[in-house]
C-alpha cells in the first residue's frame, strides 16, 4: 500500500492504489515509485540466481552419487609390453569409451599412465619424455610426467592418475586414482 | 504493531536489502566453484555441508524478498 505522501499521479478512476489492479502498482508512472519496483525487481532476480546456484550444487552432490554408485573400475588389458618402446607413449580409453587415457614407457620397468583430459579445461595432453614432462597445448600446462602434478600453466590439480599392473608380458589398468 | 513506512524509507530498506542478498549470493557463487573444485579432485566430504550451506543462503534470501512483498502490502 503506498503512504498517502507518496502518491504523486493520480490514477484515471481516482481510486486511491491500494484499490488499483496489480499491473498498475507493478508498472508505475511516477519515477520515485519505478526505482522501487526495479530494485525490488532485481532482488527477485537475485534470487533466483541464488536458486540456480542450489541447483548446481544439488547436481554436483547427484553427481557424486553415481560417482560412488559406478564402483571400482574393470581390470582391462592396454598392450602388450613389446608394443611400447621405451620412452614411446600410447592412448587408450579407460574406463569408458570416452575417458581418453595416455600409457607411457619411461624406463625397461617404468610405466605410468594418467588422464590424457588436462585439468584446466580437459584438453588432450601430450608428452614429453625427453623433457619428463606432459604438456597441455592449448594454455602451456605442464604437468610432471614419474606424478603427474602440474609444474607449470593453468592447471592446479594433477592428473589423474591410471593403476597399472604388468602380468604376462602385457599390461593392464586397473583402477583411476582422482587427486585434489 | 505493522508500521506503514514511506516510500523514501521502503527505499531505503530495499537498499539494504539489495546489498545483502547481493553479498549472499557472492558467498554461493564462491561455495559452487569451491565444491566443483574439490569434486573434481575427489573430495567427497565437503559435497553435502556445502548444499546445506547453499540451502541456507536461498531461505535466507527468500525470507528477504518475501519480507519486502509484504513490506509493499502496507
Amino acid at each position: 500500500m503506498m503512504h498517502p505522501s507518496d502518491q504523486l499521479s493520480v490514477p484515471p478512476d481516482g481510486r486511491p492504489y491500494h484499490d488499483q489492479p496489480q499491473w498498475r502498482n507493478d508498472f508505475p508512472i511516477d519515477w520515485p515509485q519505478d526505482e522501487l519496483v526495479a530494485r525490488r525487481d532485481f532482488t527477485k532476480f537475485l534470487v533466483l540466481t541464488s536458486f540456480a546456484f542450489v541447483v548446481g550444487q544439488a547436481w554436483i552432490a547427484f553427481e557424486n552419487f553415481v560417482r560412488k554408485r559406478r564402483g571400482a573400475p574393470p581390470i582391462r588389458k592396454i598392450a602388450d609390453l613389446a608394443a611400447i618402446p621405451i620412452g614411446g607413449a600410447i592412448t587408450f580409453a579407460y574406463p569408458d569409451p570416452h575417458d581418453d587415457c595416455i600409457l607411457v614407457r619411461t624406463a625397461e620397468q617404468r610405466f605410468v599412465a594418467y588422464s590424457q583430459k588436462c585439468t584446466h579445461l580437459s584438453c588432450a595432453v601430450t608428452p614429453q619424455v625427453e623433457k619428463n614432462c606432459l604438456q597441455c597445448p592449448c594454455h602451456h600446462g605442464f604437468f610432471d610426467l614419474a606424478t603427474g602434478t602440474p609444474t607449470a600453466g593453468p592447471p592446479r590439480r594433477p592428473l589423474p592418475r591410471i593403476a597399472l599392473q604388468i602380468r604376462d608380458g602385457a599390461i593392464y589398468a586397473t583402477g583411476v586414482e582422482v587427486r585434489a | 504493531m505493522k508500521r506503514s513506512f514511506s516510500r523514501h524509507q521502503k527505499l531505503t530498506i530495499v537498499n539494504g536489502i539489495l546489498a545483502i542478498v547481493g553479498m549472499i549470493v557472492v558467498l554461493q557463487l564462491w561455495l559452487l566453484s569451491a565444491t566443483m573444485n574439490a569434486f573434481l579432485g575427489g573430495e567427497e566430504s565437503v559435497i553435502i555441508p556445502a548444499l546445506v550451506g547453499s540451502v541456507v543462503c536461498l531461505a535466507l534470501n527468500a525470507g528477504l524478498l518475501w519480507y519486502i512483498y509484504q513490506m509493499e502490502r502496507r
